[in-house]
């Protein structure tokens, strides 16, 4: 217990503030990944075949290939890729991104294809007659989607997408690769200060436990809040 | 594009690829058994024997696979007790600690998947088996094991897929496989992007073979 003291003498306080940074970095790629839903989801139900080939493309590769090698890329990669861009707007400096924009980029990417999946799903099993009613009655596109199709897919998705939060969270251990202070680092960082890796892996795995169980219980209740009415 | 690189770390690759395949296929044998005994196990109407296996599920579902590796592999070393028994032979090598929480986690889910393909199975089924005079013990492993198989291949499919990107996470405890050797690569020719296409192309076309042999195999034993 000593081991977990707040303060200079334990490792309470670092290991308390790296729960947070997993928190933020989990709920950043969740958010990021969304976006690219957002994006490739419409893709997806696309009538073009080129377009449903983009989307494909995004999520097959994601899905099939590990996450670790995707961080890789990111990693390696990331400063690269940003630095060419900016040297076409005509700046050359050497630019460095942060461990977290990088992570949670790379973590949002792959959570964001399995989100994409997700919202087809919802969206391909709403009754065709809700679609054709909200037309009928000469709703706008925009009403329609953000008044009748939105609401319905959201309970439909919720489920699954309480799966790919916790694939999210779980994902975000492999940052601590890029050095990103997260749960995993830390202890790494803890275990070889102190000689004690046993103590704080499963300290590590105890703090995953509770945030996966907590996020949970908060996610059933979202799903009794969006079911009402059936 | 770097293409004479993309063409030279082929080889190295493919060959990284095999120990993947091997990391893959060890894990998924073990794993298999102790999803089945694990599910067994959450079948038994003794509440502690049912909590103690819905435990072991809980935990190492609910738990980042790379902690699991770090607890076994760095971990368990530090218990001065276990560095004098004979397990220390296979808790010293890296690989055999990758392949141990490798197949701990698979039969984790494999036990659920199991679980839920049990709890599937009509009951008529194995009423007609009762009623036929057959004992229960033939008729768990001749009717129920064979039908529950048959009942959660698609999900296990799902799960070898996601156990070989799991397989990834070796190289983090000093194994080369093909992420193992894919950042090598990376880091001493600093060429990401084409690393990350041959690699991400072998791990895609593994899965596609992985895909499409679980397809056969669900068309071979459906029902109908």
């Amino acid at each position: 217990m000593e081991l977990l003291a707040f303060g200079d003498t334990g490792w309470g306080d670092e290991l308390f503030r790296a729960t947070l940074m997993t928190i933020a970095v989990s709920i950043t790629a969740m958010l990021i990944g969304f976006s690219f839903a957002a994006i490739f989801t419409p893709l997806k139900l696309s009538k073009f075949k080129s377009l449903n080939l983009i989307a494909n493309i995004y999520t097959t590769v994601i899905r099939g290939v590990p996450e670790l090698l995707v961080i890789y890329l990111f990693f390696f990669g990331g400063s690269g890729a940003v630095m060419f861009v900016a040297s076409m707007f005509g700046y050359n400096e050497y630019i460095e991104i942060n461990a977290f924009v990088t992570g949670s980029f790379a973590i949002g990417i792959i959570s964001g294809a399995y989100s994409t999946e997700v919202f087809r799903g919802a969206i391909q099993s709403i009754d065709k007659g809700q679609f054709e009613a909200s037309k009928v009655l000469g709703f706008s596109k925009f009403k329609q989607f953000y008044k009748i199709i939105l609401p319905q897919m959201l309970r439909l998705a919720i489920p699954n997408l309480s799966n790919v939060w916790q694939i999210t969270l779980k994902d975000t251990s492999l940052i601590s690769v890029t050095g990103l202070v997260e749960i995993m680092r830390q202890s790494y960082i803890a275990a070889g200060s102190t000689r004690d890796p046993l103590f704080f892996y499963s300290f590590a795995a105890v703090l995953y436990l509770l945030l996966t169980f907590l996020s949970m219980k908060l996610i059933n209740k979202l799903e009794v809040k969006y079911s009402r009415g059936y | 594009m770097d293409f004479e690189l993309m063409i030279n770390s082929f080889p190295k690759l493919l060959n990284a690829a095999v120990i993947t395949l091997k990391l893959l296929s060890v894990s998924l044998i073990v794993g298999l058994f102790i999803g089945l005994f694990f599910s067994i196990l959450r079948l038994n109407k003794n509440i502690f024997v049912n909590k103690f296996a819905y435990g072991y599920s809980y935990v190492f579902r609910g738990t980042p696979l790379l902690v699991q590796i770090f607890i076994i592999y760095f971990g368990l070393g530090q218990i001065e007790y276990l560095r004098s028994t004979l397990l220390w032979v296979i808790l010293k090598e890296p690989y055999w600690c990758a392949i141990i929480a490798f197949a701990l986690n698979t039969g984790a889910y494999t036990s659920e998947i199991l679980r839920s393909a049990f709890q599937t199975i009509k009951p008529g089924i194995i009423e007609a088996g009762q009623s036929l005079g057959i004992s229960s013990k033939i008729i768990f492993y001749k009717i129920q094991i064979p039908i529950a198989i048959r009942q959660s291949l698609p999900a296990y499919g799902n799960e070898i897929i996601l156990m070989m990107k799991g397989t990834s996470l070796a190289s983090t405890v000093t194994i080369m496989d093909l992420t193992g050797v894919a950042k090598y690569i990376i880091s001493t020719t600093f060429k990401p992007i084409e690393v990350f296409i041959v690699a991400g192309g072998i791990y895609l076309f593994m899965t596609f073979i992985i895909h499409n042999v679980i397809k056969f195999l669900e068309k071979k034993y459906s029902f109908n």
